[in-house]
């Protein structure tokens, strides 16, 4: 079985992040990069699925910038076996739905069983990947897995909800999308580092993917403006005389939150 | 923190950097404190360093290593000696001072046998060089090594062996003949009879560091145990130490480095006066000073790294960059210590530690003042030592 694992490079959660006001896109180009932290735990659990030998190879697919291959690495770093980088100028500016739509592509390409997503992007954050993947692909998807076991053509996941855990067994092939509670990456060795140099990293455009309505044309959604948002207002300052709780009350209940 | 640089790294160094540093942060650290107010040497530190192959970052590939260079080694010791100084000689001594000397010095055997456990960390090792009465002048040692049935028989004791607490293999110099500089030959040793690791020598700083003194009474070590030819064990000890004072700087920027980023941050949040500390002059210069100062011994130390690399001449490059980077971190501590006021002088805070820990950067694989006689006779020549 193959495993493929959705990763992306993402700016330094540390460094500032700068929107460009022009095209109101993220600034890509600037600044440190990393592998989003998030999807280390879904490389993590491919490379462990492989080692337990349930899967005999682990591909990162990704978009994003041509240097992007420097952050992905990482990845191949930690025991990946290789990566497919979607990489276009005509892909710039794509919205979630183009995005989804490449990696559907990509993914295609790949021919994967079992496709992995972390749970989100730091710099996104939208979290819907592995939905819009699994429908575009037609695949049973499952998002939020704390635990994953993959036997005889079934996996297994504990799914996280508000109301508690849900334990589900599905047919493969499927998408799921893992929570940091799932494992606890490992870092890559110094071998691993010299290792993932000489391992396959394919470059490839839309067209040679066959990828349609992504990039800024495929876009459904606009960026109309960007604004930095208002300062936080001072809250009310409690000064606790005896009256402190009663002070507290009056409040919640002025905000209707009582 | 240090604002846009040039990084002179080249990927694959930048990539150990980032390993070292993610390791170093998450997992050296927090635990620093502990080690060190403890005494402890964390030897499971240590074995996640080796799992990750940090221990093996110069041996070559054949053997297990990673095969790199000294500008990758310097790398993960500035990185780790940023956490903590007393796990990072351990791992300079290691890698730069015994698996170095194996590599360039021994024979296709030694190589074959000794390397794949050194590069992996399965084992652990040392150099002995100092005595107690020959420290800058190590040509006047007096532990003997002399033939006896086809072997050799050590006799003789060694001070200040960074890792001997725990090291399974030693690099060890002892006088095989005349007195003076052509008499001394190197040997490998391993832990057994005949080789008595004394007590842990209580030390100002690297409180998380074994040093020791090693006793030889009789130790019989085959012929095989040669390391380079009879007579030739000064200039592996010297030449070892060419690239060994280099790992050192590395070193002594990554504590000057920490304490730059501890004072920065303090500046930038203790309040006096009705407002951070760091909007006073006062506060502001003495950090200015150290952080140029720190671009200049970094790059100064990547610089005699990479003339180390090419396989060109690096003594004196390497005696400069000790010599500027030691004092940087002697004095990087002192304003960590000054900038935290009561804070720096407790031993609560790291300040106080990183004081302690800065000193020996000028005193060990050669003092300042050997590094300036390097410098001073690459200068002079012949007239440095009273020649024409």
């Amino acid at each position: 079985m193959k495993i493929a694992v959705c990763a992306k490079e993402v700016p330094d959660t540390t460094a500032e992040k700068r929107i460009d006001p022009d095209t109101g896109r993220l600034d890509r180009e600037s600044g440190d990069k990393m592998l989003n932290e998030f999807d280390k735990y879904a490389v993590e659990q491919a490379i462990r699925l492989k080692e337990a030998g349930a899967a005999e190879e682990v591909v990162l697919v990704s978009m994003g910038p041509a240097k992007a291959t420097d952050s992905l690495r990482q990845g191949l770093a930690m025991g990946a076996d290789g990566l497919l980088l979607v990489s276009d100028d005509g892909l710039a500016g794509s919205d979630y739905l183009g995005t989804a739509r490449a990696l559907a592509k990509a993914l295609e390409d790949v021919g994967a069983e079992l496709v992995l997503f972390g749970a989100e992007s730091t710099d996104g954050r939208g979290g819907v990947m592995a939905a819009a993947v699994g429908e575009l692909m037609q695949r049973v998807w499952v998002t939020s897995a704390n635990t994953l076991a993959v036997e005889g053509g079934n996996a297994t996941v504990d799914r996280q909800t508000d109301e508690g855990v849900d334990t589900v067994t599905f047919a493969l092939p499927a998408v799921v999308s893992v929570t940091k509670a799932i494992n606890e990456p490992r870092y890559p060795s110094l071998k691993g580092i010299m290792g993932a140099k000489k391992k396959p990293q394919e470059v490839k455009g839309a067209g040679d993917l066959g990828i349609e309505g992504a990039g800024e044309a495929g876009a459904g959604t606009k960026v109309l403006g960007i604004e930095t948002p208002p300062p936080r207002e001072t809250g009310v300052k409690v000064k606790d005389e005896g009256d402190g709780a009663q002070q507290i009350l009056d409040f919640l209940i002025e905000k209707k939150i009582l | 923190m240090c604002g846009v640089m040039l990084d002179p790294l080249f990927d694959t160094h930048r990539e150990v950097r980032a390993l070292a540093r993610e390791v170093a942060q998450a997992e050296i650290a927090p635990r620093a404190e502990g080690w060190n107010a403890r005494r402890e040497v964390p030897l499971d530190a240590i074995a996640q360093l080796a799992e990750l192959g940090l221990l093996g970052v110069t041996a070559p590939e054949e053997y297990g290593g990673a095969g790199l260079d000294v500008t990758a080694l310097c790398v993960v010791v500035e990185e780790i000696a940023r956490a903590d100084v007393g796990v990072s000689v351990a791992i300079a001594a290691h890698s730069g001072l015994t698996v170095g000397p194996i590599v360039r010095f021994g024979t296709a055997e030694q190589r074959e046998q000794l390397l794949p456990d050194l590069a992996s960390g399965r084992r652990l090792g040392a150099y002995a060089l100092s005595e107690s009465d020959a420290g800058s002048d190590p040509a006047s040692m007096r532990t003997t090594a002399r033939r006896e049935d086809g072997s050799w028989v050590m006799d003789g004791a060694k001070m200040w062996i960074t890792n001997g607490g725990f090291a399974d293999l030693f690099v060890v110099f002892a006088r095989t003949g005349e007195t003076g500089p052509r008499g001394i030959s190197a040997f490998i040793a391993e832990r057994g009879p005949g080789l008595n690791v004394g007590r842990e020598i209580p030390k100002m700083g690297l409180h998380s560091s074994s040093t020791v003194e090693l006793a030889f009474d009789g130790l019989r070590l085959d012929a095989d145990r040669l390391l380079g030819e009879e007579g030739g064990g000064l200039a592996i000890a010297l030449s070892t130490l060419d690239s060994g004072r280099i790992v050192v700087a590395a070193q002594a920027c990554g504590i000057a480095g920490a304490a730059l980023e501890l004072s920065v941050e303090y500046a930038s949040e203790r309040s006096a006066f009705g407002g951070p500390i760091g909007r006073f002059q006062g506060v502001q210069f003495p950090l200015a000073d150290i952080a140029a100062r720190l671009d200049a011994a970094r790059l100064l130390t990547l610089h005699a790294a990479s003339l180390a690399d090419a396989g060109l001449p690096h003594s004196a490059p390497g005696a400069k960059a000790k010599l500027v980077s030691s004092r940087l971190a002697v004095d990087a501590a002192d304003v960590a210590v000054q900038t935290l006021g009561g804070y720096g002088y407790s031993a609560e805070f790291p300040a106080e530690r990183l004081y302690r820990d800065a000193k020996i950067t000028e005193i060990y694989e050669g003092t300042s003042q050997i590094q300036r006689l390097v410098i001073a006779r690459d200068l002079l020549g012949d007239a440095a030592r009273g020649g024409t």
